[in-house]
């Protein structure tokens, strides 16, 4: 039996799950950016799949560009985790409650 | 022994990826983050298996050179004695069960139902080079590119003002 196309997109759907229930139920904000990064990974990898089994690049070039749009939020979220953590004292994100009335 | 090679690769892809966000070991967020570097690595293993050369060395370059030493760093900064021992609300467990485990659902059956390309012919063979004539020679990605360059620059004084002493140390009301 050969690997398809379907076998990378459930593995793609999985990770995708995985790091939406991360986003979803941590409270920590770093844990928070991790499972975006993981979600992000997994989109990755579906559009890579696609890109080998269409016989166009055009997947791969649009991963080269997620890559890199992947490191700019991580570095701006980092950014702003600190800034966080200077003013709160704290990084989890029920913590934030500020604007609350 | 593809076949082999991608069970065991996304075997540990998946394994790695639940133990970043649900650890029942370990609430530390360094322990997460040495584990979506193993999902890191894995999902590199795919993409050469995917024939994707070029994309699984900036995967690694990119995700295991620069984003995780990062997070690793600001881990090191920041105090996360007390974090540590907050369990996850029992709402926000049913919560996020329910949500991944729905979307992975629509996910799975919209990708068994529709079975997509059954009938390839040619598959693209990943030469790097190909990769290049299509972001720089065609001229479709050229803008997008230039655009990835500015955004990259925005980036960096964003983070720098963002994360800067004078900025924070003040009060807001100032």
């Amino acid at each position: 039996m050969t690997v398809g196309l379907e076998h990378y997109l459930i593995v793609s759907a999985i990770l995708f799950a995985a790091g939406l229930f991360g986003a979803i139920a941590r409270r920590n904000l770093l844990i928070i950016l991790l499972s975006v990064e993981l979600m992000l990974n997994a989109a990755n990898l579906a559009l890579v799949a696609f890109s080998r089994f269409k016989g166009s690049p055009d997947g791969q070039v649009m991963v080269f560009f997620t890559i890199t749009i992947a490191a700019v939020e991580v570095a701006i979220g980092l950014a702003l985790v600190v800034s966080i953590y200077r003013r709160f004292k704290a990084i989890s994100s029920e913590d934030l409650t500020t604007m609350k009335l | 022994m593809d076949t082999i090679i991608f069970y065991i690769l996304s075997l540990m892809a998946v394994v790695c990826g639940i133990l970043v966000v649900a650890n029942p070991f370990s609430r530390n967020p360094l322990v997460s983050a040495l584990f979506l570097l193993g999902t890191i690595f894995s999902l590199a293993g795919l993409f050469i298996l995917l024939n994707a050369f070029f994309i699984a060395a900036a995967q690694i370059l990119i995700y295991a050179g620069a984003v995780i030493v990062l997070f690793l760093f600001v881990l090191m900064l920041v105090d996360l004695k007390e974090e540590v021992k907050k369990k996850i609300k029992l709402f926000a467990l049913i919560t996020g069960i329910i949500g991944s485990l729905m979307t992975a659902g629509v996910f799975i059956l919209t990708i068994l139902y529709s079975m997509p390309l059954k009938t390839q012919k040619d598959m693209f063979q990943g030469d790097p080079s190909e990769l290049g004539k299509t972001l720089f020679i065609k001229g479709e990605f050229l803008l997008p590119f230039e655009v990835i360059s500015l955004l990259l620059l925005i980036a960096i004084v964003g983070a720098i003002y963002i994360s800067s002493k004078e900025n924070n140390s003040g009060d807001l009301h100032k």
